[in-house]
């Protein structure tokens, strides 16, 4: 075989598309030349003016098929985990942001819907949340409740004529400003539930929450619940306590797992394009060791990251994943990814830190990806529990 | 309405294209291949008239195994049946020989409608359709921004540099389009699903009747003598204006035809 020399395409050195199917590269393709084309032109600007066109972006994304893709009725797609992997993939590498609405949307509403809603909630809300002419969201921590969910303060009290009222804060809510209905979790006299919560409900309100400085391209709000009051049939009737909200938020990881190396892949692509075409002492940075030591370094944690992604894909298609495994993705590749786009940040030099190049922006959109769903300090704890049966974080 | 949609596979737009130092012809091993950018636009046509007025959207293509591919994107995005003219004595063929292919295998399938991008971006010649409707001796409507069927009429609107040109012709007739008039649809992950199913007919030159002797580069009317490619860009000149900036401009222009 003759040597690889130039390339720009991380994919090439560990012939990663070779893991997939004809139908998940197709899937893949099909996003990659959406976002090309309707998306990535866009993506420095919104990211400068903290804004995303979420409903137009849920109705192009709808019409793809990409919400809800895992589920199999209800006008879903029914895809295979890995094929869910890829389009997160996908979807990072132009912006984290973009993950985070489909996430929200198909992980965490759409699949708890699907899962402890009943026959008439998933009738009315499931084709309207996959086509993308809804808007879901999903909330579950609060201004005093993150890495503790179990300490939530909103509460859900039945009155005695069966309905529910809702009173309490949540906070960091993705889309929720812009969401028609909210997934929201609350304690109740006989522990934690779901529920329903059209956010067009009296005492329903949600403010943006401003100042961002990651994940900017993307809805971020506080939800005020306030003596909102809903039917007795707006509660999830198959939920079990706070592990079905934890349920939820496994699917979402799993998807991150796949997500960031899209970030990382982008990253490492505009550093291998740089380097390759930047010139100083007359000679392309790329000819300097260490600049190639960087880039080695990237290209082994990338590829590694996307091999984790696929076994764990694999184990999930087969017989599912124990929570410690989604952990260990997690945890792994959050911080691979950060690594190579913090190291992608300084090959650019003074350039890596503008707009004009996609890198800063996924440096600083993963530093949320680091906390949310579970931060890197309990997904550690959690693998770390699993290694030596010691709980080190209760 | 039965339908049937033209297409051909083509380097991808971006990518460096070559000729194969053997035979001069295009080396479509070389880049990635894509389906011509305008056949979106004829494959969006089809489908916009079959949810119109019913009937079926067959995709045709001549081109090597992978042109498969092509195929394959068409069916995502909702047509319902392929045919592959695939047979390596084609290679090389000109575009008298492309459309007598054509031709022929569209002839006799009871296709109302014939829908061609106006132009590839490979080789750009422009004149398949025109070709293909002669010798199926239907009417041409060629680079149509808008198409309407009504009762067996189809009318084109055509836009030209003095204004717009309405076209009817009785069907079967073929029509060629350009980029205004649509906005083709994306696939979807379904559509990708889908189109596994749907049929794809693949045919050899025996099974059309063609001769292997009159197609392919032996048989073709032009031949292509010699090729080199185009000489790496040269350094640009620097001038510095000493008053005279603006006349030196001018002068460099027109030694060089540019204006
Ligand atoms: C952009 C963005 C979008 C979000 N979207 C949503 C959403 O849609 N829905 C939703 O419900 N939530 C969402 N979140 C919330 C996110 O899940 C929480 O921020 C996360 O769970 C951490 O909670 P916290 O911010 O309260 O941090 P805290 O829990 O206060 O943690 C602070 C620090 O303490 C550490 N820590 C806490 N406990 C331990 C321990 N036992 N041992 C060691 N270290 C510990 C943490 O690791 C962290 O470093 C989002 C957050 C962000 C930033
Ligand atoms: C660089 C280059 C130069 C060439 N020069 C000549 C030349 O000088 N003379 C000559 O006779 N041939 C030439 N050819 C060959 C020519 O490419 C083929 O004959 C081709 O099939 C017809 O021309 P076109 O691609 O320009 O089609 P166009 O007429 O530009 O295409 C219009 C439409 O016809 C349809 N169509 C075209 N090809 C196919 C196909 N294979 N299958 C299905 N539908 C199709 C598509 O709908 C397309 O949008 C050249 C080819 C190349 C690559």
């Amino acid at each position: 075989m003759t040597p690889m020399a130039g390339v720009t395409d991380p994919d090439l050195l560990g012939d990663l598309s070779g893991l997939l199917t004809d139908e998940q590269r197709q899937f893949a393709a099909l996003v990659r030349s959406y976002l090309d084309d309707q998306i990535r032109p866009h993506l420095s600007d919104w990211f400068e003016a903290g804004h995303l066109p979420v409903r137009e972006i849920a109705r192009g994304l709808g019409s793809l098929g990409v919400l809800g893709m895992q589920l199999s009725d209800y006008g879903c797609v029914g895809a295979d985990p890995i094929s869910y992997g890829v389009v997160c993939t996908e979807l990072e590498a132009a912006d984290s942001g973009l993950r985070s609405l489909v996430s929200v949307t198909g992980s965490l509403a759409m699949f708890a819907l699907r899962t402890y809603g009943s026959q008439q909630q998933r009738t009315e809300w499931l084709p309207a949340l996959a086509r993308g002419e809804a808007v879901g969201c999903f909330g579950l921590t609060e201004p005093d409740a993150g890495s503790d969910p179990a300490a939530m303060r909103t509460t859900a009290h039945r009155t005695p004529g069966g309905d529910w009222l809702l009173n309490g804060r949540k906070m960091w809510i993705t889309n929720g400003s812009v969401a028609d209905i909210a997934i929201v979790w609350a304690r109740t006299e006989t522990g934690i539930a779901g529920f329903l919560v059209p956010t067009g409900t009296p005492g329903f309100t949600a403010v943006d929450i401003p100042r961002k400085m990651s994940l900017r391209a993307s809805i971020t709000s506080e939800l005020i619940l306030d003596g909102v009051r809903l039917p007795a049939d707006a509660v999830l009737p198959d939920v079990r306590g706070l592990g079905s909200a934890l349920t939820c938020l496994n699917e979402a990881r799993f998807g991150i797992i796949f997500g960031v190396m899209g970030a990382a892949r982008d990253c490492l692509t505009t550093a291998l394009e740089y380097a390759h075409t930047r010139q100083a002492f007359g000679r392309p940075i790329g000819s300097f060791q260490l600049q190639q030591r960087a880039l080695v370094e990237m290209a082994a944690a990338y590829t590694s990251g996307v091999l984790l992604a696929h076994r764990l894909g694999s184990l999930k298609a087969r017989q599912g994943l124990r929570p410690e495994q989604v952990s260990l993705g997690k945890f792994a590749n959050v911080s691979a990814a950060l690594g190579i786009a913090r190291q992608a940040r300084a090959i650019l030099g003074g350039s890596g830190i503008t707009l004009d190049y996609p890198i800063v922006r996924h440096l600083l959109n993963l530093e949320s990806v680091l906390t949310y769903e579970g931060t890197h300090d309990i997904h550690t704890l959690i693998v770390g529990a699993a290694l030596t049966g010691e709980r080190a974080f209760t | 309405m039965k339908i049937a949609v033209c297409i051909k596979q083509v380097p991808d737009t971006w990518s460096e294209k070559r000729l194969s130092p053997s035979d001069a012809t295009l080396d479509r091993a070389a880049a990635e291949g894509v389906l011509n950018e305008l056949d979106e636009y004829a494959i969006e046509e089809a489908l916009r008239l079959k949810e119109g007025h019913g009937g079926e959207v067959t995709v045709v293509t001549m081109g090597p195994e992978r042109a498969a591919d092509t195929i394959r994107k068409a069916l995502s995005m909702g047509a319902d049946a392929g045919l592959h003219l695939c047979d390596e004595a084609l290679h090389g063929s000109d575009a008298c020989a492309t459309s007598d292919a054509l031709a022929r295998i569209l002839a006799g399938r009871g296709f109302d409608l014939v829908i061609f991008g106006c132009e590839s971006t490979d080789a750009r010649m422009s004149v398949i359709p025109a070709m293909v409707a002669e010798r199926l001796d239907w009417p041409q409507a060629t680079f149509a921004a808008e198409v309407q069927v009504a009762a067996g009429v189809l009318t084109v609107r055509r836009q030209t540099e003095a204004g717009v040109d309405t076209v009817t012709a009785n069907l079967p007739a073929v029509v060629s389009v350009v980029e205004k008039i649509n906005e083709p649809r994306y696939p979807s992950f379904k559509g990708i699903m889908a189109a596994k199913k749907k049929p794809v007919e693949t045919l050899s030159l025996a099974d059309t009747g063609i001769e292997a002797a009159t197609v392919g580069l032996a048989a073709a009317w032009s031949a292509v003598t010699d090729f080199a490619a185009r000489p790496p860009r040269a350094q640009g000149e620097i001038m510095s204006d000493d008053g005279d900036g603006g006349r030196r401009i001018a002068d460099y222009l027109v030694t060089n035809r540019l204006i």
